[in-house]
């Protein structure tokens, strides 16, 4: 175990699958000698050289393409669209084509391409920066869409992606990039579809991602010193797949869930959450399940954004009307 | 420095280059067979046998020329979903899965093992960065052979075109990207899709070199991709090859080319048609005469029949809609393939395809080609025949 940022986990799973796996190649726009614009990738350039690690043009929909055929060349790329808005440059790449090659062709070609983005709000980005879009990847079959809060879980689900047969869209929250965590040494993998309980729920749960984790579980923290109720935490981490078998137990154990997220709230991931229980859980349910999302708009300014953000006060205000209903 | 060379679009057939015998009488069997399977497909969209078909009439000799041109033990063909028809020299089980593919069957896009070429590419362009990227695959691994991708005129519009092409030529990645310009996309000619004078000169924005050649000199194509090809070969980069060369045909079975097409084009292009004119050059050559003719066509039909019979006798099972998503799917995609697995054994009796290939005498009943346009036979006519 050692203390480290997300992006020194993210770092360090990259630079440890390419040495596991010489198949393994970078692509991004600043990923090699500038090392990418968050440094996720620095070192990489130096240690396994430019054929191994490639700048490319400002293409994100080529970068993502160019994946496909790399990967039916026998490669396993390692995509970075440097901020979640910018994916929306390659959504058709991502979901009419990576998400599709394998059952276009019955599994004759399957590409196993990890894409990495940065993506979120908090940190006083300018606009498509600051986007939360990983609910329309969700709706892509053949996608996988993981989403760590912390640096140890970064490394397991890149772990993971890098290795999947299939492709995987990892979201990584820019806020979280640069707190640290225990991460276990050597192997450590986080299989697809397992989410975390944070904390055990007997009164209510949060059900979350990414940056909304920490933010839940100070929520969680003031309602027990506030009520004196035992709120759990549960980190999704995986949105495709989902793991319906751990929000479904924990709903049929405390009855009373809130959904968080980022996003905006209308047709955001929380939707599917609550749908998913709705119909697995509906007879546990002791009081209507209710959403804190960000608000309806493309994307909030620096200035205004921490409004449209769901925040501790927000979620404890919806766990209140839970635990009171 | 970028040169778009021009070769004369119409006239008298460049050459005689050194006339190989054998790869004359290879082009001729294969314009002939792409022509006949391009007609038995619209007969068989009509009869409800394929769902959706896209005539190749009239553009024979740009993809067969190119296909011809490459190694197939070694090259790669990435294509959209009219040039496919063409690529009768990918073998019997290959053809055999396009129809299968166009019946609609969830089997159809499997690439027969062996065979290196992508899958039917229905979204314009999309194609372009698998090719670059592909391309670009090979050359990091060290593997032989180029890789050659087909867009239409209409789709060298769209993003994907420049930012497939640009990245070919940063990397100089083993690539022929084929512009098949046909004049139309759709309804829409080239006048209203670019302002650039030719598509081969849209390779000066990507760096690399735009070659446009008569799409229906079928030797003059064989020759271009050859050049294009050697050069991808030797590391020295991708080439666009700019093929000018006509639809004879509807855009698809869904299209009506009456309403946009003007009265005299398609006369004019008919007069152009390749496959007679390679037959005509061969005749005056001494290297072609009725009889061989009359074999090729007959060779090409017993191989159509045969493919035919058996892509139609391809039993559809309901379930395999839910199959080869992801290498590991979910319970969720589990129990929606085990409902129709419910479904459809409940329903067996209606739902499982009856096609037996019995209907063949059917398909050739109704199989008549006047050259009209507009739905009922194929577009195009048999003006090739000798």
């Amino acid at each position: 175990m050692a203390s480290m940022t997300m992006l020194a986990a993210i770092r360090e799973t990259l630079l440890d699958e390419m040495a596991r796996d010489e198949r393994v190649v970078l692509l991004g726009e600043d990923i090699g000698t500038n090392g990418g614009v968050f440094r996720a990738t620095d070192g990489a350039l130096e240690r396994f050289g430019p054929q191994r690690v490639f700048d490319t043009p400002i293409s994100e929909s080529t970068i993502v393409g160019a994946s496909v055929g790399l990967s039916i060349a026998g490669l396993v790329p390692v995509a970075e669209i440097q901020f979640g808005g910018f994916t929306m440059q390659a959504y058709h790449q991502l979901v009419g084509q990576l998400a599709r090659m394998r059952y276009r062709s019955r599994s004759r070609y399957h590409c196993p391409v990890t894409v990495r983005s940065a993506y979120g709000g908090g940190v006083r980005t300018p606009e498509h920066h600051s986007d939360s879009v990983e609910a329309p990847y969700t709706h892509a079959p053949g996608l996988s869409v993981v989403v760590p809060s912390n640096a140890a879980d970064a490394k397991g689900l890149l772990t993971t992606a890098v290795r999947s047969d299939d492709p995987v869209v990892v979201f990584e929250p820019i806020p979280c990039y640069r707190s640290s965590c225990e991460v276990p040494d050597g192997e450590h993998v986080v299989p697809l579809g397992v989410a975390r309980e944070v904390r055990a729920p007997d009164d209510a749960v949060i059900i979350t991602w990414g940056a909304m984790v920490d933010v839940a579980v100070t929520a969680a923290d003031v309602v027990q010193e506030q009520r004196g109720a035992r709120v759990g935490v549960i980190d999704l981490r995986s949105l495709a797949p989902i793991d319906v078998d751990t929000i479904v137990r924990a709903t049929e154990r405390c009855g009373r869930v809130v959904v968080v997220h980022e996003a905006p709230l209308t047709a955001g991931f929380g939707a599917e959450v609550v749908a998913t229980l709705q119909e697995e859980a509906f007879y546990s349910l002791e009081a209507p399940i209710r959403r804190v999302a960000g608000a309806d708009v493309g994307s909030a300014p620096p200035l205004v954004e921490d409004w449209c953000r769901p925040d501790v006060a927000r979620i404890v205000a919806a766990l209140d009307a839970a635990l009171e209903a | 420095m970028t040169d778009v060379e021009t070769v004369p679009q119409i006239g008298p057939q460049i050459g005689p280059p050194a006339l190989d015998p054998g790869l004359a009488e290879t082009l001729v069997s294969d314009l002939l067979f792409a022509r006949r399977l391009s007609e038995r497909m619209w007969n068989l969209q009509r009869q409800g046998r394929l769902t959706t078909v896209a005539p190749l009439a009239g553009q024979e000799a740009a993809v067969i020329g190119v296909v011809r041109a490459l190694d197939l033990t070694t090259d790669w063909l990435v294509p959209y979903y009219r040039d496919v028809t063409g690529y009768g020299a990918l073998g019997d089980e290959f053809v055999e899965q396009l129809l299968v593919y166009w019946r609609g069957h969830p089997d159809g896009g499997r690439i027969p093992d062996g065979v290196r070429a992508l899958p039917v590419q229905i979204s314009l362009a999309t194609q372009l960065p698998h090719a670059t990227g592909l391309a670009w695959g090979l050359k990091v691994r060290g593997t032989p052979g180029v890789v050659c991708t087909f867009v239409g005129d209409g789709a060298t519009s769209e993003g994907d075109f420049y930012e497939a092409i640009n990245l070919a030529g940063v990397q100089q990645v083993p690539l022929i990207v084929v512009c098949i310009n046909n004049g139309w996309a759709i309804s829409t000619p080239t006048g209203l899709q670019t302002a650039a004078e030719t598509f081969a000169a849209k390779g000066a924005a990507a760096g690399i070199p735009g070659v446009r050649v008569d799409g229906n000199d079928v030797l003059a194509v064989v020759d271009a991709t050859r050049r294009a090809r050697r050069r991808a070969a030797a590391g020295d980069g991708p080439t666009l090859l700019e093929l000018v060369t006509y639809r004879m045909g509807a855009h698809t079975n869904s299209d009506d080319p009456t309403r946009y097409v003007p009265d005299d084009e398609l006369a004019e292009w008919r007069a152009r048609d390749p496959i007679e004119r390679f037959a005509t050059t061969l005749r005056e050559a001494g290297m072609w005469d009725d009889a061989r003719h009359e074999a090729a066509l007959a060779a090409v039909e017993e191989r159509l029949e045969r493919i035919i019979e058996r892509a139609l006798a391809r039993d559809v099972d309901p379930a395999a809609a839910l199959d080869h998503v992801v290498a590991s799917p979910s319970a969720r995609s589990l129990s929606q393939r085990a409902a129709i697995v419910e479904r459809s054994g409940a329903n067996a009796a209606d739902d499982i395809d009856d096609d037996t290939g019995d209907d063949a005498d059917d398909e050739a009943a109704n199989h008549s080609v006047d050259g009209e346009w507009g739905g009922k036979a194929e577009p195009g006519g048999l003006s090739w025949r000798a």
